[in-house]
């Protein structure tokens, strides 16, 4: 293997399993919210990515319709469509293999592609397949893990896992927080979802952020 | 067919229709400015208001209990550039420790 290859295989391998190994909390989380362990693994293979299953498991969690959550999660999975549109050109891949790269085009698989751009667009199509396919078996192995550790808890509370779900969505938004003008939304969001959870139907609070997001993207 | 199905399946659908989409629409539709922008504030605004509905209500109504401790643990954890499974735990055994003790 060259140096060049090496290189792309260890970030994506590190990545892969470091990322993968937070489906234990996503397992856990959808347990605890009142999925199945059947729910929550069939949500890692179907869905797989991460902020749309604990979107999803949290909204309904708190008592929301599956529709608000399936819209919540669809929002989250919106910037996907935009990775697939970023990496199609440089997969160049047609038929049933590009029905799997959309499946594993997530946040991880297209960063670790982006970060090999100065070794060529080879090694950014390694680093997406070997980080997607990477994340993917951890992911869901992880995520049997944490299903049925939560399944043997009994209650959930006794062990934390309820402050785990909002502790694993804030652990998400950090580093997404980079300007001011973020850290100024983040909170107007906090305070609007509060402001709206006594009089919107649960869920509802949610989803109209996205709305502030509109706004504010479309002042800029 | 349980709200839970629904939602795991509705989800799962939507999903892949959005990625699968991405790769099959030219690029440049989303080059500009404005889409690049509202594509990194919605997941910010979504998942700030996941933190505060999951750690602030119950049922329709605000409380404060013992998440806000777990998530409090949590936010010091991040600030001090904890790792993310670090960032949860911490939360969980804090939260897990008032809920018992109190």
């Amino acid at each position: 293997m060259s140096r060049i290859e090496s290189t792309t295989f260890r970030d994506s391998l590190s990545v892969s399993f470091t990322v993968g190994a937070y489906g234990t909390a996503f397992g856990a989380a959808a347990v605890a919210n009142g999925f199945s362990v059947l729910q929550a693994c069939l949500l890692s293979l179907l869905t797989f990515s991460g902020a749309s299953q604990f979107a999803v498991i949290g909204v309904l969690g708190a008592g929301g319709s599956a529709l608000s959550g399936i819209a919540t999660a669809s929002l989250l999975g919106v910037r996907n469509g935009l990775y697939g549109v970023i990496m199609a050109p440089r997969l160049k891949v047609k038929g049933f293999k590009r029905i799997i790269a959309a499946q594993v085009t997530i946040d991880e698989s297209t960063a670790v592609a982006l970060g090999q751009e100065v070794r060529g667009e080879k090694a950014m199509r390694q680093g997406f397949w070997l980080t997607g396919f990477g994340v993917f078996f951890f992911w869901n192995l992880f995520t049997v893990a944490g299903a049925l550790g939560a399944q043997a808890m009994g209650d959930i509370r006794a062990w934390g896992l309820d402050s785990a779900v909002p502790a694993a969505f804030l652990g998400l938004v950090w580093p997404r927080l980079v300007t001011n003008r973020d850290r100024a939304l983040a909170v107007g969001c906090v305070v609007f979802a509060l402001a709206m959870t006594p009089i919107l139907p649960a869920g509802l609070p949610i989803i109209a952020t996205a709305f502030i997001a509109i706004a504010v993207g479309l002042r800029t | 067919m349980n709200a839970f199905w629904v939602a795991t399946f509705g989800t799962s659908v939507i999903a892949f229709a959005l990625k699968y989409t991405g790769h099959n629409v030219p690029e440049k539709i989303f080059s500009h400015p404005k889409v690049q922008a509202i594509n990194a504030l919605i997941p910010i605004a979504l998942l700030s208001a996941l933190v505060a509905v999951q750690t602030f209500t119950e049922k329709s109504k605000l409380i404060a209990d013992h998440r806000l401790a777990g998530v409090g643990v949590a936010m010091i954890a991040l600030i001090l550039k904890a790792p993310f499974p670090v960032v949860v735990i911490s939360a969980a055994v804090s939260s897990a420790a008032i809920y018992n003790w109190f």
